[in-house]
Order: C-alpha cells, then structure tokens, then sequence
C-alpha cells in the first residue's frame, strides 16, 4: 500500500533520513521503533509532503506522492496523528473533530462517524463545547486520533500515541489501533514504546540515525537480542 | 469642576465611534493577516484609498448617467469591494507569496515597498490634488431630532460597519473556510497535514480583509467628502495602531481596538485640541507596545521550547 524507497530528507543542510526502505501492506499494523531524534518523525512527515525529500521516492498504491502538496496526500486518504497531538486550543473539540473532516462532503456520514467516535472516547462527547486546549493530555491524544480518524483515512500514520501518559491511557490508546485495524485500516505507528508496540503490530522497523538498520515480524524483533537489550530494557 | 456639558460630550463620543467604525474595518485587515501569516501587511491602508477611488470613479460614471444617489453608493461600494479585493489578492501573490519562507523581515519590506507604489500609482494614474467626493447619503428624516450630534453619513457608517463585523463574526465562527482560517492561524502546519489548502486560505484572508477596507474607503470617502492619494497612509498606520491595541491577531480586538482609538482621539481633539489628535493615537500605541504588547484581548504569546 505504501513503499518508501532511498527516501533521503535533509533539514538544510543536514540529513535526517538516509536511504530509507519500508514497506507497508494494505491491512497491516507496521511499527517503526527508535530513539529519540532517530528520524521517526521526519519520516512521517516526508510521507505527508511535509518535509521535502531530496533523493528517493514514496510511492501509495503504485503512485508517487513524495511531489504532492500536503493537502493532496491527506485526499488519498493518508491521515497523521502527529508528535505533541496538535490540538487546536482555541477551537472546541468539536470544531477539532469539524476540521478533521475537512475534505469530506458525505455530511450524513460525518454524523455517523462521529458517533461512533464519541462511542470509543465517551468523554470527548462530554468535552464537546470546551476548548482544546483545556483538555487533559489523555484526553488530547484522543482528540488528536479522533481528529485523524474524522478523515477516513486508508492509512493512519500515528506519531508517539502514548508519549506522556499513564498506563491506563496508554491501554485504551492501543485497544482503538487494535480496533480501527481490525476495522480495515491500515496503521503505521511511529513509538520509542517499543515494547508496546511490538506487542500491538504485524511487522517492525527499527531506526537508528536516521537509517533502518533492523527489521521483520514483530515477535522475530522481540526475540532478537539488540532490540531486547536497546529498547525492550531486558 | 463645573457642569458637564453633557451635549458636547456625546457629540464627540458619536464621532469617535463613527472613526473607530473605520479604524476597526481597516484593522481588521490587519489583524487577520497577522494571524495567518504573521505580516504586517502595510500595503493595507493603500487597498483602503484604493477603495476610496474605485467608488469615486464610480459615482463618477453613474452621476452622469443620472442614477438616483443611494444607487450610485450601493453599485460604488460593490464595485470596489471587489476590486480592492482583487488588489489584494494580487499583492499577495506578487509580493509575499515569493518570499513565504523568507527571514521574517523580506516580506515586510517587501509590504512597505507594495506600499509606497500603489500610492504613487494612484498619484501618477489620478492626481495628487484632494478631489471632492459627492454627498450620496441621503438626509434621513429620522435624525432631524438628533442632526447636531449625528450626520446621516456618521449613521450610515455605524450601521454598515456593525453589520459587516457582525457577518464576519458569524462567517469565522460557523462557516467551513471561517474554521479553517482561525486553524490555519492556530497551528499551519497541523492545518495542512489536515488537508487545508494554506495557500487558499492565505488567499481568502487578504481577499476578506481587502474588501474590508474598500467598505471603509467608500463609507469614509462620503463621510469627509473628499480623498487623495495619501490617505491610506494615516489611516494605515492608526487602524495599525488600533489592531495592537486591541491585540494583534485577534479579530474582536481589532473591532474594540479601533472603536477605542477613534474615540480616545475624539476625545483627545475635543477637551485638549485637535492639533494633537494624530500624536494622542502614536502616543497610545507607543504606550500599549511597552506596558502591554499583547493588547486589550490578545492573548500573550508563550514560546514553547
């Protein structure tokens, strides 16, 4: 569904992602685990036309999409869920979850997605009115994926989902990628958590300094040495 | 202190509220850009004497053609709605577009340079001599009574002005484009990776603020019944002045933030002397810039590390 191949992105002068390959099957849960600073991130964001490649090319069923404006890969049905959740904190949350609808027309559909949204994060139903900014960081980080999830994306991208929350969060966090995969889309899920999720994903990528220097099944990673002794704390 | 004349009083809070109607059209403008993009955009005031212009030529035209004069206000205000509304959408592209990712200070350069031309464009293409405008409002018999305090004009002014900030409120807070502008202010590039078209929206803000101030131009131009090509520099640079006062980015603010300064220079001009109206609105703004940079409604900004 989506092929990265040698994609090289440089801020300024200096290289983030070197020769990056990866590959992404329709239906998947694909991880792409590193360290802080790695280039997790900024793959995301090549993907999103955010940050330009300089070499290579990225490819979403079959069509090249890295000379894509931003807004035209999100109508593709590519959505992120990205690093810090973004939120809009003068608008409320359900002027949040308007936006991430945007491109959408098929109003009869949004109101249904949306309910169904609000059935998954009962309390953004309660928080409807209130400004996002005066949300809880668990809180936000639903927003941010209900937000994405508004779009109907084929393909949802997820930047450190469970960055700076608690446990039981975190929990409920993964139970939706579970569920929204099982539903039929397809989730690329960018964490430092490796051990969460590796346990959540089919496949694995691991990144270090902006290379790919490790990947396969999910259980092959955790069986592996190096990744238990660098991201597992076994 | 002896009796107040309580007469004058409101003859002068009425003429400040009439200016501050202006100054928060124009603000507007201003304040929008800066929200979008971070621009002060001092190619503003120059879209206003545009506006000023376009309905004088306009009148021109119809009043030899005999239309009735409310006609000739209404078809003048349209027209140069939009065609201020083209200028600005076209200054955008030619002079701030090229140098989006540009240090901060080419673009504002690059605004006063816009400036300077449309000015002397208009002084070349017209003239530089103040031109008469004609009286267009009519005398409403419904302010006969209170004539001395309110012109027809003055009124005409405060109930435009007031329905279109009213329609713009209604637009940024309900309409899809008005939702995607206050998130393309709020966070550009989250507004992308959310499929927002950012040069769109950039687009709509000048196109908005730009008829705006052609609204303000025209109302202006048959309040003071006359115009030239400098115009659009003074009232620039105050309704400037009233966008930071009110605070800049906000969109309330620059409606409170102008009502505030034209009254304030009523106010000033009436009890003190009107040789220091214009050097009480500079002497607000350098005040509000040191004491309170962030403005009456404008939030203060935290930079996050």
């Amino acid at each position: 569904m989506l092929e990265l191949k040698g994609v090289c992105t440089y801020y300024g002068n200096i290289q983030a992602l070197w020769d990056v390959n990866l590959t992404i099957n329709q239906g998947e849960i694909v991880t792409l685990v590193g360290a802080n600073g790695a280039g997790k991130s900024t793959t995301l964001m090549s993907i999103c036309g955010a940050a330009a490649l300089r070499r290579g090319e990225i490819l979403f069923e079959g069509q090249p999409i890295h000379t894509m404006r931003p807004d035209k890969i999100v109508r593709l049905g590519i959505s992120q869920v990205p690093e810090g959740r973004l939120i809009f904190p003068d608008m409320t949350v359900q002027e949040n979850l308007d936006l991430g609808a945007y491109l959408r027309r098929d109003t009869r559909n949004i109101a249904r997605d949306q309910e169904m949204i609000f059935d998954m994060f009962p309390i953004l139903a309660k928080r409807r009115t209130q400004a996002g900014g005066t949300l809880s960081g668990g809180e936000q980080q639903m927003l941010a994926i209900s937000r994405a999830l508004m779009a109907k994306p084929r393909l949802l991208l997820l930047d450190e989902p469970s960055l700076g929350l608690a446990p039981i969060i975190i929990r409920q966090i993964f139970d939706i990628i579970r569920q929204v995969n099982k539903e039929g889309m397809t989730v690329f899920l960018v964490e430092q958590n490796a051990n969460q999720a590796l346990r959540v994903a089919n496949r694995g990528y691991v990144m270090e300094t902006g290379r790919i220097t490790l990947s396969g099944p999910s259980d092959e990673l955790m069986a592996n040495p190096e990744v238990r002794k660098a991201y597992l704390g076994v | 202190m002896a009796d107040i004349d309580w007469h004058y009083f409101l003859e002068l809070l009425v003429s400040g509220v009439t200016k501050g109607c202006i100054y928060a059209l124009i603000a507007l403008g201003y304040t929008m850009v800066y929200g979008i993009i971070e621009l002060i955009n001092f190619a503003h005031g120059e879209v206003y004497m545009l506006g000023a212009f376009t309905g004088l030529i306009v009148a021109g035209v119809l009043g030899v053609m005999g239309f009735p004069e409310t006609g000739i206000l209404l078809i003048g205000g349209v027209v140069a709605v939009i065609y201020c509304s083209a200028y600005g959408f076209t200054v955008e592209k030619i002079a701030y577009k090229p140098l989006r990712n540009a240090t901060r200070l080419s673009p504002l350069i690059s605004a006063i340079g816009m400036s300077i031309f449309l000015q002397n464009y208009v002084r070349i293409a017209q003239t530089q001599d103040f031109l008469r405008y004609p009286n267009l409002i009519p005398d409403f018999a419904f302010l006969e009574p209170i004539s001395d305090i309110l012109r027809p004009s003055g009124f005409v002014i405060i109930v435009t002005s007031s329905l279109v900030m009213a329609v713009l409120t209604l637009f940024i807070k309900y309409t899809r484009l008005g939702k995607a502008m206050r998130a393309t202010a709020q966070n550009r590039k989250m507004a992308m990776l959310l499929g927002i078209d950012s040069d769109r929206i950039i687009s709509a803000t000048f196109i908005i603020g730009s008829a705006l101030a052609a609204v303000g131009g025209v109302l202006i131009a048959s309040h003071t019944q006359q115009i030239n090509f400098n115009i659009g520099f003074l009232a620039g640079i105050k309704a400037f002045t009233a966008a930071v006062l009110g605070g800049i980015g906000s969109i309330p603010g620059a409606m409170l933030g102008g009502i505030v300064l034209g009254c304030c220079e009523s106010f000033a001009a009436g009890y003190l002397s009107s040789d220091y109206e214009d050097m009480f609105a500079f002497a607000i703004l350098i005040l509000i810039l040191i004491f309170r940079p962030s403005g009456l409604l404008g939030k203060a900004k935290v930079q996050k590390v």
